[in-house]
């Protein structure tokens, strides 16, 4: 069971509640499918995505990116519960989606990064460590219905 | 995943940039990943004050961005260039070379977080490719 300080949670509450999701979103998924090229393969009927301006400017990865950022909601929702929040979803995405779980690090990874690059020296060492904290255990439990 | 002439163009020149703030981008990169992956603090038990704000982790922080200064204008030799500090850390230091991983992430967030504008995903890509041949070069002479 994941324990959360109180520090913690407020942390992950505020940032979630300052988030531009129609922006932080589409920036966090094109830049996984530009710095990481071979996440396009879940992407092959969303149109032209041959370059980075074409992923950048792509609709339906723009609407996407936004889609998957808010899925986060129920995790911050349910910080002491995620494994089970997300039972679901994980079996979605092993089964039906058939995505390589190791890919869901390397979108946590560039949403850190877009966060950063957002909220400059506001995203201070201890909400990096928090939120990269919460996104780990999201990304576990997203991977815990493979077999 | 070699350097193209592309990703080597794009690093020099965020490089250059960066320059003048190679100290400051050092010491965030490595405090921060004494925060965020507290494994890595092993390494340092003998400095006593971990905390980012700390003289020592400001300096080493330095020393190592100085080091990829180096790195960048030897672009084109990695191996060559790293050799003797691959050597330091194989023989040495004996850093599990997964730290070196850990330490790129940092320095990635933190150059986003300096450069917005110019850390576009195009030079994500060039300067997080760098950083893995760099890690290359620097595991060199483990085994």
């Amino acid at each position: 069971m994941v324990e959360w300080t109180e520090q913690e949670r407020s942390i992950i509450t505020s940032i979630f509640s300052n988030l531009d999701y129609e922006d932080v979103g589409p920036k966090a998924l094109s830049r996984c499918l530009i710095v990481y090229p071979w996440t396009q393969r879940y992407f092959a009927s969303f149109g032209n995505l041959y370059n980075a301006d074409a992923i950048k400017t792509n609709p339906n990865i723009q609407a996407h990116g936004t889609r998957v950022l808010h899925g986060l909601d129920r995790a911050v929702k349910n910080m002491d519960n995620i494994k089970s929040t997300y039972a679901e979803l994980s079996v979605l995405h092993s089964e039906k989606l058939h995505v390589d779980p190791d890919n869901f690090k390397l979108l946590a990874d560039c949403l850190t990064i877009v966060i950063a690059a957002k909220m400059g020296s506001g995203f201070t060492p201890e909400m990096q460590a928090t939120f990269q904290k919460f996104l780990a255990v999201v990304v576990s439990a997203l991977g815990r219905q493979y077999h | 995943m070699s350097l193209s002439d592309k990703d080597k163009a794009a690093v020099k020149a965020l490089w250059a940039k960066a320059e003048g703030k190679s100290s400051e981008i050092g010491a965030e990169a490595l405090g921060r990943m004494l925060v965020s992956y507290p494994q890595t603090k092993t390494y340092f038990s003998h400095w006593g004050d971990l905390r980012p704000q700390s003289a020592k982790v400001k300096k080493h922080g330095a020393t190592v961005m100085a080091a990829l200064g180096k790195a960048v204008k030897g672009i084109d030799d990695l191996t060559g260039t790293l050799s003797a500090l691959s050597e330091l850390h194989a023989f040495k230091l004996r850093v599990d070379p997964a730290n070196f991983k850990i330490l790129g992430h940092n320095i990635i967030l933190v150059l986003a977080m300096f450069f917005p504008a110019d850390f576009t995903p195009d030079v994500h890509v060039s300067v997080e490719k760098f950083l893995q041949n760099v890690a290359w070069a620097l595991s060199e002479k483990y085994r």
